[in-house]
């Protein structure tokens, strides 16, 4: 016996799992509806993701390949640390490419490349009530959700209107799910809320400060709230991405220099990558042989 | 006296709890998700008799100390199961259908109406009682055509046996959304889901 003690498989103790578990059945067997449950303590800190680890460790097993997203890349330091573990505690094999994944936990994007049956997309929620900002009582939201009150939202969606012209709300636009819960898609651009209708992938969104999980099981309608005189539209982008000339995708803006010089490139770097591993130049990009030059 | 000396219930439980839950959950979770779709599960629990495999199976994965368990009478009768459930699950019994969190009903033919179970209220509909049936069958019995978020266009099951006036008391179910029950039942060697947003339309026999 001379193995040094480790954590049990994908770090959570088997009562937690089942806890989280029986929450996200519920949250299936109810789209929309927020499940309470225990969030425990992770190994970071709130904020980084802990309410989609726990989400991500009960379901996962042995012959899961995980990808790990934070604002549609694959690169940066949460998502990087996030694989980690789970390489660690569950030995799984991680990618990057979205293809190929079974879960993709994400942090505020659904990648461009369309999900799969049998792809499951576990989502970081910061702040899941979508109400919560117009009123901060639970007590009151949770029989607003009850009573299917959800007036509150359009007045504010209205109010957008009545200030802007139009609805200025850009992310965490509220969805209503199946046609009975208002909810919050985490903080994804809107440009994302019509890949979540209709999906063919389970959503799981899962909330550790706040100790909710919620779901949108495949194929299931989630429509964005708006007014018939102002339908609900996706940001437009003037230009393709610089680096891979992509367009209709999510960008984000990189500044260059301190003169104002700047440049839009794909928030999703797989996709991004794919499509110059492919030829696809944009016009501050280089060919890929060029970049291993580079390199 | 017997009932202490016996080993009978102390045996057939996960061998791997970790992995086997992992496995089952993830069965439960896509046919969940995925109403009508059937999601093999293998032997991993081994329970004393009327408690099939695959029905302990999915007890072991969501069952604990937390979840008050309902046993309809052919289980609640038998000494076996009710220590074996004891031992492994460690899920309080309880004998008023409206505390269950889970039921576990070996008969579902003989079963009393969905609705005298938790419904969960209309501010927490999560507080329900979710059943788990065992079937002799998922693909013998009367077709039943379902509708409802996770099924793209439609989906066809045919569990045998089912608890009496199915379609009706299934159609009264659905009238509470978001209240109402989640149906696990469990075949010899596989699963399937129905949970409460699903639309059941029984063929013409």
């Amino acid at each position: 016996m001379s193995d040094i003690a480790t954590y049990n498989f994908a770090y959570l103790d088997e009562q937690t799992k089942r806890m989280i578990r029986r929450a996200i059945l519920k949250g299936i067997a109810i789209p929309g509806y927020q499940v309470p449950f225990a969030s425990r303590e992770m190994p970071m800190p709130y904020g980084w993701g802990t309410g989609g680890v726990q989400v991500t460790a009960s379901i996962i097993g042995p012959d899961d390949v995980l990808k790990v997203i934070d604002q549609g890349a694959d690169d940066t330091t949460n998502a990087v640390s996030i694989r980690a573990f789970f390489r660690k505690v569950a030995d799984v094999e991680t990618t990057t490419d979205t293809a190929r994944a079974t879960i993709i936990q994400t942090r505020h994007r659904i990648p461009e490349h369309p999900l799969s049956e049998g792809q499951t997309l576990v989502y970081q929620v910061p702040i899941p009530e979508p109400l919560r900002f117009l009123e901060p009582r639970e007590t009151e939201t949770r029989k607003m959700h009850a009573l299917e009150e959800y007036g509150l939202m359009h007045v504010k969606l209205y109010e957008d209107i009545a200030r802007n012209g139009h609805i200025a709300t850009t992310y965490a636009y509220p969805v209503k799910v199946e046609g009975r819960y208002v909810m919050d898609p985490s903080p994804t651009p809107k440009f994302d809320n019509p890949k979540m209708h209709m999906s063919a992938a389970l959503q799981l969104f899962g909330a550790g400060r706040e100790q909710r999980i919620y779901a949108i099981p495949p194929h299931t309608s989630v429509v964005s709230l708006d007014f018939e005189d102002h339908p609900f539209e996706v940001q437009r982008f003037e230009k393709p991405c610089a680096l891979c000339g992509a367009e209709q995708v999510y960008l984000d803006e990189v500044i260059l220099d301190d003169r104002g010089g700047r440049m839009f490139v794909c928030s999703d770097t797989d996709f991004c990558e794919k499509r110059r591993e492919a030829g696809h130049v944009g016009e501050l990009g280089m060919a890929v042989d060029g970049l291993e030059a580079v390199r | 006296m017997n009932g202490f000396l016996t080993t009978t219930p102390i045996e057939g439980g996960f061998q791997n709890p970790p992995l086997a839950a992992q496995a089952v959950f993830r069965a439960l979770m896509d046919a969940m998700a995925r109403p009508g779709t059937v999601h093999p599960v293998a032997a991993l629990a081994l329970p004393p008799a009327p408690l099939t495999s695959t029905a302990a199976s999915v007890a072991l994965t969501l069952c604990d100390h937390d979840t008050p368990l309902w046993l309809d009478a052919r289980l609640d009768v038998s000494t076996d199961v009710r220590g074996w459930l004891g031992f492994h699950c460690g899920a309080p019994l309880t004998t008023i259908p409206a505390d269950a969190h889970f039921v576990l009903a070996s008969s579902p033919g003989e079963l009393m109406a969905l609705e005298n179970f938790a419904q969960g209220s209309q501010e927490y509909p999560d507080r329900s009682t979710t059943l788990i049936l065992q079937v002799d069958t998922l693909t013998k019995g009367r077709e039943l055509h379902l509708e409802g978020p996770g099924i793209e266009t439609s989906a066809a099951l045919s569990p045998f046996p089912l608890p009496r006036h199915f379609a009706a008391q299934w159609k009264q179910n659905r009238a509470r959304f978001p209240r109402g029950v989640d149906l696990i039942l469990a075949a010899p060697d596989a699963i399937s889901c129905l949970p409460r947003t699903t639309r059941i339309f029984e063929t013409e026999a």
